[in-house]
């Protein structure tokens, strides 16, 4: 009994390794909204590149444009200039391998945690087949004995953990974290940071991360890209060439975390 | 529950003032006054002891004693002559409200022993006992103060005024006529009601989803919407082939007005959040409309639907006594031909329970459908 439930899960680890991760190239994107009070440049020239089963963070001052360069990403909006490209062809609409993770965990509040997982093999019409799934990606986020609960009956940490299984179901190539720990508080958030980096060494699919916080950027990201205030340019790159899992008081991430602040403006308060 | 109850006897005091009948002026003033201070004291005696929990079962004896008291009452005090044969069902009434009293006076005996918590149906019962008991009581004192007020002392006369026991005869004697009423007003009814609820929804989703279908349907919809159907009766009795189909129209209408409107507000409040999550899961159009925005848009569809059941009884009564031949509005006018005011009462019973049943019952439907929502209103 036990040796069939390891092996069913160890099939299904294998499986949704064997998803590739994609490559994305953004090529000189910038993007502005037309408001009543006049356009607002949000995007300037942004070029970034993310290599397969990377994992980059996006750091930047409140309002840059960061979650914007993130929907364009997810092709939710076409780029008012520049291309974005996931291997190789331009993204051009919103495409089940590309899911994005959003800041409120927007569950929808009629469905089951077991349904909102499920939303969306059914809406690409699989779920009849792949319904295995479901219940393997809750099991990924350890809920599942919440599968019938209704979302307002989770608490806050449970509820991104659901809306994080309602990503991975879905085996993305690119996962799009919008702070998606960004309301926790902070020992789940620790918790939570933990769990994405094994969830990802696991699944090896790309991601793209904004946060606010410069602590989680440097524990979970290979590189780290910090904006200017809106509107948003790349103004800085840090590479964090340490192993899985790390160590919060490790000695480089606390010069690096120097580092970044610096890039970020607020070296002095430090 | 005290001042219900004298409110209550205000109410009733306040209306035989306001219906100052030739010849029957001086009566009525005299006899207002006493009966009003007897309710107070009748009222005044049980809540003295209603308050604390554990006290319950002297509540549920106050209960039995008010059912005596109507019994004791209907069956001791002989009616006042009313210039015809007497009321009917008088004896009748005071043996049921007797056998009220007892099952009462039982209930309250078996609540007042400890019952054993495996005893799930039994439990249940005494909770409902006990929970109900002050409304025993009042209805029942209520009842007394009717009676008396009627066949008793005639402070109310016929025929505007009936005793209840004389609504026993309605329901016995016009069995026939009142439930083909009701069946006909009832099916009437759901008819006008399923028609506007189904094309108000669709409506108001379309004009919430579409941009075109907006501009083309809104201002219709902000223009012809606030005028009160009522109004259109004359016309749609013209124009329709049968005063059957100008009803259902008309009901229809009513209905779905407020479903329309509130099926829009629904829709187009939807967190738009909703709509990337499901965008970027590969959502088609079709997906969106069906599972993302109606169900979000529910909770308001509902509200609507409410407001439109609300709308449908009044068109659907005023148009039975203005040009349908049968139904309980037609029922009303009928009995006010006959000056048979009797009968009026028990049909306006009915459609309470009718029009009531329904909200009930659509309440029932909406808690089933949004289990999902927290704290919704019980019913
Ligand atoms: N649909 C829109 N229409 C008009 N302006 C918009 C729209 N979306 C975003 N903006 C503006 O673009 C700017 C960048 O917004 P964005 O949400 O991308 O910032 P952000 O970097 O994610 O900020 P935060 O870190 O606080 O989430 C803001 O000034 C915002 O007002
Ligand atoms: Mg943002």
């Amino acid at each position: 009994m036990v040796g069939a439930a390891a092996k069913r899960l160890f099939r299904e680890e294998n499986a949704a390794a064997a998803h590739a991760a994609s490559r994305i190239r953004i090529e000189r994107v910038s993007h502005g909204f037309d408001t009543p009070a006049g356009r607002l440049e949000v995007l300037e020239d942004v070029d970034l590149d993310v290599a397969p089963g990377e994992f980059v963070a996006l750091l930047g001052p409140s309002g840059c444009g960061k979650s914007t360069l993130l929907r364009l990403v997810a092709g939710l909006e076409p780029a008012s200039s520049g291309a974005i490209f996931q291997d190789g062809a331009p993204i051009i609409r919103p495409d089940p391998s590309r899911i994005v993770v959003f800041q409120d965990p927007t569950l929808f509040p009629w469905r089951t945690v077991r349904d909102n997982v499920a939303l969306g093999l059914q809406a690409q019409g699989i779920l009849k087949q792949e319904k295995s799934r479901v219940g393997a990606a809750l099991r990924k986020v350890g809920l599942e004995s919440f599968a019938r609960a209704y979302p307002h009956q989770l608490s806050g940490g449970m509820a991104q953990r659901a809306a994080l299984a309602r990503a991975l179901v879905n085996n993305p190539r690119l996962l799009i974290l919008d702070e998606p720990l960004g309301k926790l508080d902070s020992l789940t958030r620790l918790e939570m940071q933990s769990e994405l980096v094994s969830l990802w060494q696991k699944n090896g699919f790309s991601v793209l991360l904004v946060t606010h916080d410069v602590e989680e950027a440097l524990f979970l990201a290979r590189r780290v890209v910090i904006f200017s205030p809106r509107p948003a340019r790349i103004v800085a790159e840090i590479t964090v060439d340490r192993p899985y899992p790390r160590h919060r008081d490790d000695p480089v991430l606390t010069g690096l975390r120097h580092e970044t602040l610096e890039r970020l403006g607020l070296g002095k308060s430090w | 529950m005290r001042s219900s109850a004298l409110a209550a006897s205000n109410d009733l005091s306040q209306a035989q003032g306001g219906n100052s009948l030739p010849g029957f002026d001086r009566k009525l003033f005299s006899s207002s006054g006493k009966a009003a201070g007897a309710a107070e004291a009748l009222a005044a005696v049980p809540p003295a002891r209603a308050r604390p929990a554990s006290c319950a079962h002297w509540l549920g004896f106050a209960a039995a004693s008010a059912w005596g008291i109507l019994a004791a009452v209907t069956l001791a005090w002989p009616n006042k002559s009313a210039g015809f044969e007497d009321w009917p069902y008088t004896t009748e009434f005071g043996v049921a409200a007797g056998a009220g009293a007892l099952l009462c006076a039982l209930l309250a005996g078996a609540a007042s022993a400890p019952i054993p918590p495996s005893a799930r149906f039994p439990r249940r019962v005494a909770a409902a006992f006990r929970h109900g008991a002050p409304w025993l009581i009042v209805s029942a004192l209520l009842l007394t103060l009717w009676e008396v007020l009627t066949a008793k002392t005639g402070a109310l006369p016929p025929p505007f005024f009936a005793p209840p026991s004389s609504l026993i005869d309605v329901y016995t004697s016009d069995y026939a006529r009142l439930a083909d009423s009701t069946y006909n007003s009832v099916k009437l009814l759901l008819e006008g009601v399923a028609w506007g609820a189904a094309v108000g929804f669709t409506v108001g989703v379309s004009i919430g989803w579409s941009r075109t279908i907006n501009y083309w349907v809104h201002p219709v919809l902000r223009f012809l919407g606030p005028l009160p159907p009522t109004a259109l009766l004359p016309i749609a009795f013209f124009f329709f082939p049968s005063s059957h189909a100008a009803s259902v129209f008309l009901i229809a209408l009513a209905t779905g007005f407020p479903v329309a409107i509130l099926s829009w507000s629904g829709v187009a409040s939807v967190n738009k959040a909703y709509y990337d999550v499901a965008r970027t899961m590969g959502a088609s159009e079709w997906f969106l409309v069906f599972r993302v925005a109606i169900p979000a848009a529910l909770p308001q569809v509902f509200v609507g639907l409410f407001m439109g059941f609300g709308a449908s009884f009044v068109v659907l009564i005023v148009a039975e006594m203005m040009g349908v031949k049968s139904g309980l509005g037609w029922y009303l006018t009928w009995a006010q031909g006959y000056a048979s005011y009797v009968n009026m009462y028990g049909a306006l019973i009915v459609m309470t329970i009718i029009f009531s049943s329904l909200i009930s019952l659509l309440f029932a439907v909406r808690d089933r459908v949004l289990v999902w929502q927290k704290g919704i209103v019980k019913w």
